[in-house]
């Protein structure tokens, strides 16, 4: 039991401190798909703070993902998402991944990221600029932290509500036991 | 070895060397390509058919975002066909911002192609510093456009903005600073022996074949064909401004290489050119909503070569037809011939050489079987052009193909 703990301690403090992002690209214009890489690039080097771009789905932690999604690419994101590992993550960089912007209206495209797969982060801009996307990142990496946070204090709100609730239930037996007693 | 040996590997839609969703189907015989199936239309979005219920204001955003790198030469030739439909002459000035603002396009494209193909071969650190240089060219299209990707820097009648003598300042630094790092690269293509060893007699694609496959931009240019429309039929300020065509005769991955180079120079020349020149005068005209009823073909020069848009109006606000085909279209069809024979190593850069451009190109083409078609082949399609003309009293056949 030590070990499980111990090993999801290691994933998530890994998760945390370098995440492992995989791009793809659902039917965008290109646009935000450059951005995305423009963002690993020296000016503004996502690397400095143990981001890495990933080639395999398998290694990812962090789904980037631009592009209303077209019907021929739905499958395949679908298929994407399903071989990461969990815990995942998804962010839909710019304005037509977030709910299928400029393109909603073309036959051939089903909407926003979120119509087919689940997504954490939206990032809206048409083009997205690498100062938002470093900051959507930062945004995820914080809800990580959040939620372990909140995570921890659920339990002991949990461990407290137990407490509590086994207290009031010492104390209900109690009345009960009482109330008899003054009936009788 | 025997046909039971052959492997096929499938590349994509997601893959480590694809920005972008396409597939390839890679038949191996050891480690040789015998066979190669290109499956693209992963990026088809039904861009063409959505402009047919727009106004033509709303098309010009829609047809920015066919692709995000060359955004600018889909919008000017967008721009064109409508102008052209309404019988309107855009002022000079506007003509020239419209160059510069192509030429910065054709700069940061041939940057960024440059930083990915290094990547491609394991070359990153060149693919830094062009990533890093190509930073130069976006400030200044995101000082000009207020967006770094999709300027709409151009509106129907003229431009948007303007270049006042500050951005014409701030724009020749940022060319002094570029040319030096590109005589670098230059220097590179030239001397550093282990990119040229890579790269030569990868992805061959003969001045016959290019000429076959009907091959643009800097593919064909590398194959020797001096094909270029800003020279071939110049169009807006392309007509006063002096362009060098820059052409090779390697026919390979390295060749296209030196052209991209060597236009990256070239463009510097333009755009000082273009700043020298700037005539005074407002920016745009009036063109009425509606436009008049016709049909129009406008060519303009992207930085993958020639792309040309289909125009149909029948004379209310709302185009009949939009067909756009982008430069990397052309490229495609000589792709599987550069893939076959090579080695499984080569795909990646070989595919990466034509710069494909996957959103360009996925416009769809349904072909109605069983309904009176008309197929031509390359020879026939000629053919029909020239009786066109001839019909109309010109006679094209004194040009050589
Ligand atoms: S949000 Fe805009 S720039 Fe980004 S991919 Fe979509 S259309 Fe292109």
């Amino acid at each position: 039991m030590t070990n499980v703990n111990l090993i999801k301690k290691a994933i998530e403090w890994g998760t945390e401190k370098s995440p492992w992002i995989i791009h793809f690209n659902a039917g965008a214009c290109n646009g935000c798909d450059i951005e995305t890489i423009d963002s690993l690039t020296p000016r503004y080097d996502l690397e400095r703070v143990g981001i890495l771009k990933q080639g395999s789905p398998r290694h990812a932690d962090i789904l980037v993902c631009t592009g209303a999604v077209t019907l021929q690419t739905r499958d395949r994101l679908i298929q994407i998402y399903e071989q990461m590992s969990d815990p995942k993550f998804v962010i839909a960089i710019g304005t037509c991944a977030c709910t299928g912007g400029i393109f909603e209206d073309c036959y051939c495209v089903t909407g926003g990221i979120d119509s087919v797969i689940p997504v954490d982060v939206y990032v809206p801009g048409c083009a997205v600029r690498p100062e938002a996307i470093i900051s959507a990142v930062d945004k995820l990496l914080e809800k990580l932290k959040n939620a372990e946070k909140d995570e921890n204090q659920q339990k002991n709100a949990e461990k407290i509500e137990e407490k509590t609730e086994t207290a009031k239930n010492g104390e209900e037996t109690a009345e009960q036991k009482e109330e008899p007693k003054n009936d009788a | 070895m025997h046909s039971d040996n052959r492997i096929t590997i499938p590349i994509g839609p997601q893959h480590p060397s694809l920005d972008e969703p396409g597939r390839f189907d890679i038949t191996l015989e050891g480690e040789k390509v015998v066979n190669a199936v290109i499956g693209v239309g992963y990026n088809h979005r039904g861009l063409e058919k959505t402009c047919e219920s727009k106004t033509y204001v709303q098309n010009l955003y829609i047809i920015e975002r066919v692709c995000g790198i060359c955004s600018h030469a889909h919008g000017t030739a967008f721009c064109m066909a409508i102008e052209q439909l309404a019988g309107v002459t855009i002022p000079k000035r506007a003509e020239y911002i419209r160059a510069v603002v192509a030429e910065l396009e054709r700069l940061h494209s041939h940057l960024l192609w440059l930083g990915v193909a290094c990547h491609e071969i394991g070359f990153d650190t060149m693919f830094m510093y062009t990533w890093r240089n190509r930073e130069k060219v976006l400030d200044i299209l995101a000082d000009l456009g207020g967006n770094r990707v999709n300027y709409g820097v151009n509106t129907i009648g003229g431009v948007r903005r303007d270049i006042d003598a500050d951005m014409v300042e701030t724009i020749r630094k940022a060319l002094d600073a570029l040319e030096e790092e590109t005589k670098h690269y230059v220097e590179i293509a030239y001397t550093e022996t282990t990119l040229i060893s890579r790269l030569k007699g990868v992805g061959v694609l003969s001045h016959e074949d290019a000429i076959r496959y009907g091959a643009v931009g800097p593919v064909a240019r590398a194959a020797g064909i001096a094909h270029d429309v800003r020279v071939d039929e110049p169009y807006g300020a392309y007509k006063e401004i002096p362009v060098k065509v820059i052409t090779d005769t390697h026919a390979d991955v390295y060749g296209r290489t030196v052209v991209r180079i060597l236009e990256m120079q070239e463009s510097i020349n333009i755009i000082r050119f273009c700043l020298d020149n700037l005539p005074d005068g407002p920016l745009s005209v009036r063109v009425p909503r509606r436009i008049p009823a016709g049909e129009t073909i406008i060519r303009v020069e992207a930085p993958r070569g020639e792309n040309i848009h289909y125009l149909r109006s029948n004379g209310s606000d709302i185009p009949d037809r939009v067909r756009v085909r982008a430069p990397t279209e052309a490229n495609w069809h000589g792709m599987k011939h550069m893939l076959e024979g090579g080695y499984l190593a080569d795909v990646p850069i070989t595919i990466a050489a034509i710069d494909p451009c996957y959103s360009c190109t996925d416009r769809a083409i349904v072909v109605k079987s069983g309904a009176k078609t008309d197929c031509y082949d390359w020879r026939g399609l000629r053919q029909y052009g020239i009786d066109w003309y001839k019909k109309r009293g010109i006679d094209v056949t004194a040009l050589k193909v």
